[in-house]
């Protein structure tokens, strides 16, 4: 193999971000000092060098149209140079300030502590101080979210003009339910599913379709009053929306119990794929990939958003404004985001929650002692989906508009890039994930100043980036952080003392 | 008839590069039982480098002998595509060996994000088109106006990839590395106390795919002509579907289920709907999962405490 090569010369202390093989090798203290310089500059140039011939065909060339259609190369080498040196200068710094003492304290911190003080002695002091803010942090958090309207509001200035931050607020607060509804599948039950978004689409379809279907809407105009189901089919679709979302659940987690973690994680992204190919070759009933449009919008529990007699304004006698459609799209997605962190907590504390717990540490152990595994999946699965259905006939009432376009593999990836970042298990970090990076991916569209012509240039569009950085956050997390940026995988129950099984010392179960 | 015959050359063709791609996957998944996600976007990547290297070769050096393009352009592909997974292994997953069970598999998601968002920024996100290389066809029947062809290229890919076969075939069971592989597919510890090197063994199974991974991705590229950032996804699931089709872990079994699902595709799209192929393809692979979970030639699993 020709490309073995440079396999051979790399000293397996190369790139020693890695676990296995830190730092120079242990057992010649009188020798290290010196060569540690040497050793810490090849290892640099080495992977400068390995950055160069890495990036060298993709982004030292580059193939362009020209103007007859074919294919014109152009060079950027000088990039490719400059990341070279990036990588190795910061080798080289981390090499001879951070690894250094991070690669001597590893090797005390991987025997595995005796005792549970010593296991916590050697974690850091953030859990417990974690702990007690806690207490603090879901009250308050949950304040600026009840006020955030009404400060987006002041501080904008007006109604109008804050329309941009409430459309974020709504637009953060779906990932923060989708994250937690995800986070029962994989955070609790250590399931990895991949076709979150499908439920997604059910739960948007399924309001989509029924609202917008002319048979229901005449049926119910000859008892109920023409307008009956233009101002109530969100209030009546929702909760069949979750159902529906809840019955696929059933229905696709049934076959794939016996899977394993990544078998069963390869065929929820089937699945996923499967709905969304169907949703857009199903012509007839979902009109393909022109989607559904002129889904009625959402009223205030059948009292419309409109100027005219009978609305909203109207009744409690304000001047109308389309900003308050938007608000309290914002309270009914924070109420259900609410509603599925309470189910959540509330599900930790019974003993289905309990199960879920006990299968993603050891499933086998979790059988023997009398589980039902089978009831155990299914109902992780079956809720996980329910609130993926509620949040998909949000979705379609905000938008007012569904197409499969909506419910790719990104969109799953995106949501489990959420809970992995926020520590699969915990409320908070999901939470903060989804600010983070929903919020993070929106801030990216102004940073506007780095198109100046000293920086990179007009062409620059930092929005490209953002499912970049999703990316190698993931693969960031997973390398120095694996239990996310919040951890939070100690036991709920516990007999005398808190024994951290789940911590840090135990591999995790089997999904 | 003539379309039965037609479809089979076709299917086979689809099927050769499936199955090459469909080996990367089952070498990864035998030796450290983990599903390399980022796989397909390897193979990608390797097209990519394909068209980078022919487009340098035809418009900037003027090399005119198609033979000769393509051989270096395989070449290269497969150096410079090996490197990018030896590099992979080493960031992405090498530091997750020993971690929970899912974290390998999250860090290869999010390593086939970042893969075809990195070449969409670095190529851009049009499909990026090549001029027809070999164009040459054979007939081999006709009848009242069908003609049933065998282009040059289709033979090209086959024989290619049955000659690669060949000496992949005898590097796994013949040389020392195939024997330190199969050891560490066996039992890892037990070949590490025996002296095997499996950090190395490993690293060179993720470069062995990816060089298969090459091959397919410029078979690819020349068959179709055209090649995007997000052609990873979908050919890098269908694969996965033959190798676990014909039993994950298992050689051979990658390339007879690379065929399988080639053929299957094809058949699928001239005889029912073309629309449908890939929910096909996905179902084969939720229906082989569900019933057949050791595949076609693959050995049940037994999970141990």
């Amino acid at each position: 193999m020709a490309s073995a090569g440079p396999v051979d010369v790399q000293d397996p202390g190369l790139l020693n971000s890695s676990g296995s093989a830190a730092g120079p090798p242990v057992g010649r203290p009188a020798r290290r000092e010196a060569p540690r310089l040497k050793r810490a500059a090849g290892d640099a140039l080495a992977s400068g060098l390995l950055t160069f011939f890495v990036l060298l065909p993709l982004v030292g060339f580059h193939a362009t149209e020209s103007g007859t259609g074919s294919l014109m190369l152009d060079y950027r080498f000088g990039l490719v140079g400059v990341f070279a040196l990036v990588v190795t200068a910061g080798r080289l710094v981390l090499n001879l300030t951070v690894w250094r003492e991070r690669g001597a304290s590893r090797r005390v911190a991987r025997v595995p502590p005796a005792s549970v003080a010593e296991a916590e002695a050697v974690a850091s002091p953030w859990p417990r101080l974690g702990a007690a803010l806690s207490s603090l942090v879901k009250p308050a958090f949950f304040g600026i979210a009840i006020a955030y309207p009404l400060i987006a509001v002041t501080l904008v200035g007006g109604l109008g003009p804050s329309r941009y931050w409430i459309d974020l607020g709504i637009y953060i607060l779906t990932y923060v339910m989708l994250g937690w509804g995800l986070n029962i599948v994989v955070g609790l039950a250590g399931l990895l599913d991949l076709g979150y978004v499908a439920f997604y689409a059910v739960g948007a379809y399924t309001f989509a379709l029924l609202s917008t279907s002319v048979p229901i809407n005449d049926f119910l105009a000859g008892h109920l009053g023409d307008d009956f189901w233009k101002a109530w089919s969100f209030w009546v679709c929702l909760p069949l929306s979750g159902l529906l979302a809840a019955f696929w659940g059933v229905i696709l987690g049934f076959p794939v119990l016996r899977l394993r973690g990544d078998y069963l994680a390869i065929v929820t992204l089937a699945f996923g794929e499967i709905i969304r190919l169907v949703l857009i070759n199903w012509v007839s009933l979902t009109n393909g990939g022109a989607g559904i449009a002129s889904i009625p919008p959402i009223t205030f529990f059948g009292m419309p958003f409109t100027s005219g007699e009978g609305g909203f304004a109207e009744t409690f006698g304000l001047t109308y404004d389309s900003m308050h459609r938007m608000i309290f799209l914002y309270f009914v997605i924070l109420g259900l985001a609410a509603l599925t962190a309470l189910v959540t907590v509330r599900l930790r504390k019974m003993p289905v929650g309990r199960a879920w717990e006990a299968l993603r540490e050891d499933e086998i152990a979790c059988r023997s002692l009398g589980i039902n595994t089978t009831l155990t999946k299914l109902t992780a699965f079956a809720i996980g989906a329910m609130f993926g259905g509620f949040a998909g006939a949000f979705f379609a009432v905000r938008v007012r508009f569904v197409s499969p376009e909506s419910f790719t593999f990104m969109e799953s990836a995106v949501i489990l890039a959420i809970v992995v970042l926020g520590g699969m298990g915990s409320q908070m970090g999901v939470a903060a994930a989804a600010i983070l990076l929903i919020g993070g991916m929106e801030m990216l569209r102004n940073l506007s100043f780095l198109k100046s012509a000293w920086l990179f240039g007009p062409d620059f569009d930092p929005t490209l980036y953002r499912m970049l950085i999703f990316g190698f956050a993931m693969v960031a997390v997973m390398v120095w952080r694996p239990r996310g940026l919040v951890a939070n995988r100690m036991p709920t129950v516990f007999l005398k003392e808190r024994k951290s099984v789940s911590g840090s010392l135990v591999k995790e179960g089997h999904g | 008839m003539e379309i039965f015959v037609q479809q089979l050359i076709n299917g086979l063709t689809l099927g050769s590069i499936y199955g090459l791609i469909a080996i990367g996957y089952t070498m990864v998944f035998g030796i450290i039982g983990m599903v390399n996600f980022a796989h397909g976007d390897v193979f990608m990547v390797s097209a990519f480098t394909g068209l980078i290297c022919i487009l340098l070769l035809t418009t900037v050096l003027g090399m005119s002998s198609i033979f000769l393009i393509l051989a270096i352009t395989l070449v290269v592909a497969m150096i410079f595509t090996g490197l990018v997974s030896w590099t992979i292994e080493r960031v992405a997953y090498r530091p997750l060996r020993g971690s929970f069970r899912l974290a390998p598999m999250i860090s290869a998601i999010g390593m086939s994000i970042f893969l075809s968002n990195f070449v969409q920024v670095a190529q851009g996100p049009r499909n990026k088109p090549i001029p027809p290389m070999v164009t040459d066809v054979i007939v081999l029947m006709e009848r009242d106006g069908y003609q049933v062809t065998l282009a040059y290229k289709q033979v090209i890919i086959m024989a290619v990839t049955a000659g690669l076969l060949v000496v992949f075939w005898w590097l796994v069971q013949k040389t020392s590395l195939g024997r330190a592989q199969r050891a560490c597919e066996q039992d890892r510890k037990m070949a590490a106390l025996l002296g095997v090197n499996v950090d190395r063994t490993i690293s060179l199974t993720f470069v062995i795919g990816a060089a298969l991974a090459a091959v397919a991705g410029v078979m690819y590229l020349m068959y179709y002509g055209v090649v995007n950032f997000a052609d990873g996804f979908v050919p890098g699931v269908k694969a996965f579907t033959a190798a676990v089709l014909g039993g994950i872990g298992s050689l051979p079994g990658a390339v007879l289920g690379g065929l399988l699902i080639g053929l299957i595709e094809t058949f699928w799209s001239a005889y029912f709907s073309i629309e449908y192929k890939d929910v096909a393809a996905f179902s084969i692979l939720v229906v082989v999962l569900i019933f057949m979970p050791q595949g076609l030639l693959g050995r049940p699993e037994v999970e141990k405490v």
